[in-house]
């Protein structure tokens, strides 16, 4: 299994040069993810989630942004070192990417049979202009709308069935790895299961594997293989889902999980993480979280703890890490 | 049993549109009393926020009464409206967009103060006291007196809101999603503040949101609401262990749950959400529903009590449907 790696994140780090000083958005981060796999990167709001996302497409806007250093290696090649045109030809077609909000992400005054075109014409340009209505109208079957509704407008589609022609425009090229940046956030409960199971039923169908941005530690538990959990920029714990769900070890995931309210127990009062992220302009030295950390030792504070691997690939970020954890 | 702080009976609010009469609140009526938390859920578009702005008036009901400690508000003239502002506020979802920018933390809790008279722009010194205890009291550093909202993040924004919204020591709040804009770190913090303010102060919530896991947490009673209609109300832990209504099992089941090992066994929902402009009588979940009959489309369903305070408007439940429901139970 592990020699099917599709995508690997090596240390990159980014920042983001601005007039008020210097974000520290990605800090050495590394992950991997395998051919077939749905891999879940939780984080909350600034903890560099889409950073992450943008990254790998090299979607960074240049400046502000910087990729200081590190590779992203896909299918054995570095993207890194991609010429503009060359990284053009990769994105919709190998890596595709799904947007947060539906109903910014169409363009409102073009029919969405045509944006569906307009990618497989860019990437097919010898195609003929039948065959690519024809190959849209398919696309939209698949995610569920009748190809009759090609002719029609963004404005005259509900959320949930916008949101299902952004999946048919990421996926008409058929790539390898959909990156789904909180692609149910801006979607009722409902219509949000409706999606996933759509994504999930499409994956199999396709052999796309995905990487599921997302702050819902719930919509993670019900369709990802493996998760990552990011905080201020750093991967503080990635593994099978089980390895997180059921034995994390960084104090921060257990946070986390204490801050959802249950459905199953009735807990009167909540344990929230004290305090907030930090600044990532002034990122605290050593381990980010030691200010909010209930076990902070004098050495979190002096250096960065390193990512370890506690069994099984299991990689957590903390002094605690291996000794039983939070636990 | 307490007298209800609020009763609110057959309220409809209709919005006059170009195709017609939109119908977002539907012949509600519930009654919620003192320091008990009544949780509206729904999905968007289903009129949960109206209902809350319409019992505060901020959007004029159609028709209905809503009761508050023994009167009739809907008859209050605007003087007497304002009078009862004091007595009954609002907390806003979105952090961001519920403050004005050009205020400072100060100005935002002093205003309601200001505006009620409660203290005059010339003494200062009260003010400030009366400021600054409430930011005590929801956890603003007092360092932040003179801050504008946009050096702030979302859960100190958050608190200023709930600083406003309490300042006039009101009985009664609507909270419209006030933790859906948060990250759940923030939630948590800004949930257990609420649950400490409603203690300490006596207060009564109208707690509408669309999270499941937030309304279970914090309501006693929950309500749930489809395209205008309440389609059932019952204690909150028998929402969760016996849902009746078709659209209650299939919204709970929709709910992704944090535990691998939970397996789901979802109600998939078929066909197109009915238009609320112009609808026909009936049931509105209907032409979605899995169990419909014709019995569904006649007319207007009422809210029939199957058990011990557990109402639920579908066919399937009533005369007929109780012994339906029998069988099954």
């Amino acid at each position: 299994m592990k020699n099917n790696v599709l995508l690997e994140v090596k240390d990159l780090v980014v920042r983001y040069e601005t007039d008020d000083g210097v974000v520290q958005a990605l800090n050495s981060v590394s992950l991997s993810l395998q051919q077939g796999r749905i891999l879940g990167v939780v984080g909350e709001t600034g903890a560099g989630k889409t950073t992450l996302a943008k990254a790998i497409m090299q979607l960074i806007p240049t400046p502000p942004g910087v990729i200081a250093s590190g590779s992203v290696f896909f299918d054995g090649q570095d993207l890194l070192t991609f010429s503009k045109q060359h990284m053009r030809s990769v994105r919709g077609q190998q890596i595709s990417m799904i947007f947060q909000d539906p109903m910014t992400s169409l363009n409102p005054v073009m029919f969405v049979g045509e944006q569906i075109m307009e990618v497989i014409r860019s990437h097919n340009p010898e195609m003929k202009k039948s065959e690519a209505r024809a190959k849209a109208g398919e696309m939209l079957e698949m995610v569920g709308i009748p190809a009759e509704r090609a002719v029609e407008y963004p404005h005259q589609f509900s959320g949930g069935m916008k949101q299902r022609v952004i999946i048919a425009i990421a996926l008409a090229c058929n790539p390898k790895l959909l990156i789904a940046d909180e692609p149910t956030t801006a979607l009722d409960v409902t219509i949000q299961a409706q999606v996933l199971d759509m994504i999930r039923e499409l994956k199999q169908k396709l052999d796309t594997s995905i990487i599921l941005i997302t702050h819902d530690l719930g919509v993670v538990a019900q369709n990802c293989d493996d998760v990552a959990i990011l905080y201020a920029g750093e991967i503080i714990e990635h593994g099978s889902l089980r390895d997180i769900f059921k034995a994390h070890q960084h104090p921060y995931t257990e946070g986390l999980f204490k801050s959802i309210p249950s459905l199953a127990s009735k807990a009167q009062r909540l344990e929230p993480i004290k305090g907030l992220m930090p600044d990532p302009t002034n990122l605290p030295s050593g381990c980010k979280f030691s200010d909010r950390c209930q076990h902070t030792k004098p050495e979190c504070r002096d250096q960065m703890p390193p990512f370890v691997d506690v069994g099984g690939g299991h990689w957590v970020r903390c002094v605690l890490a291996g000794k039983g954890g939070v636990g | 049993m307490s007298e209800p702080l609020i009763r609110v009976s057959g309220l409809k609010k209709y919005f006059n549109t170009p195709s017609g009469f939109l119908h977002a609140v539907e012949d509600v009526s519930f009654s919620l009393d003192p320091q008990k938390t009544l949780g509206v859920v729904g999905e968007s578009g289903c009129g949960k926020s109206t209902l809350g702005r319409a019992i505060l008036r901020l959007q004029e009901p159609t028709a209905g009464e809503v009761w508050f400690e023994g009167e009739n508000i809907l008859s209050y003239d605007a003087a007497r409206l304002k009078q009862l502002r004091c007595r009954m506020q609002i907390i806003f979802q979105d952090p961001f967009a519920s403050l004005n920018p050009r205020m400072s933390v100060f100005e935002t809790i002093a205003e309601p103060l200001l505006i009620q008279g409660v203290f005059s722009k010339k003494d200062r010194t009260g003010l400030t006291r009366a400021v600054r205890e409430m930011m005590d009291q929801v956890g603003l550093a007092e360092r932040l007196i003179n801050s504008y909202p946009h050096e702030l993040d979302g859960g100190r924004r958050q608190r200023i809101g709930v600083a406003r919204a309490l300042v006039l020591n009101p009985r009664f709040l609507v909270c419209d999603e006030p933790v859906s804009a948060l990250d759940v770190s923030i939630q948590a913090q800004i949930l257990n503040l609420m649950q400490e303010l409603q203690q300490q102060l006596g207060l009564t919530y109208l707690f509408i949101t669309h999270d499941l896991s937030v309304v279970k947490h914090i309501s006693d009673d929950i309500m749930v609401m489809y395209l205008g209609q309440v389609v059932e109300k019952a204690p909150a832990e028998r929402i969760f262990e016996n849902p009746l209504h078709p659209y209650t099992q299939a919204l709970l089941s929709a709910i992704p749950i944090p535990d691998p090992d939970y397996k789901q066994e979802r109600v998939l929902l078929k066909g197109e959400v009915t238009s609320p402009i112009n609808p026909e009588p009936g049931c509105r979940f209907a032409k979605r529903c899995p169990q419909v009959t014709t019995a569904c489309l006649k007319a207007n369903l009422p809210l029939i009590e199957v058990e011990d305070n557990h109402y639920v408007a579908c066919t399937l439940f009533g005369s007929a449907g109780a012994q339906h429901h029998a069988v099954r139970g």
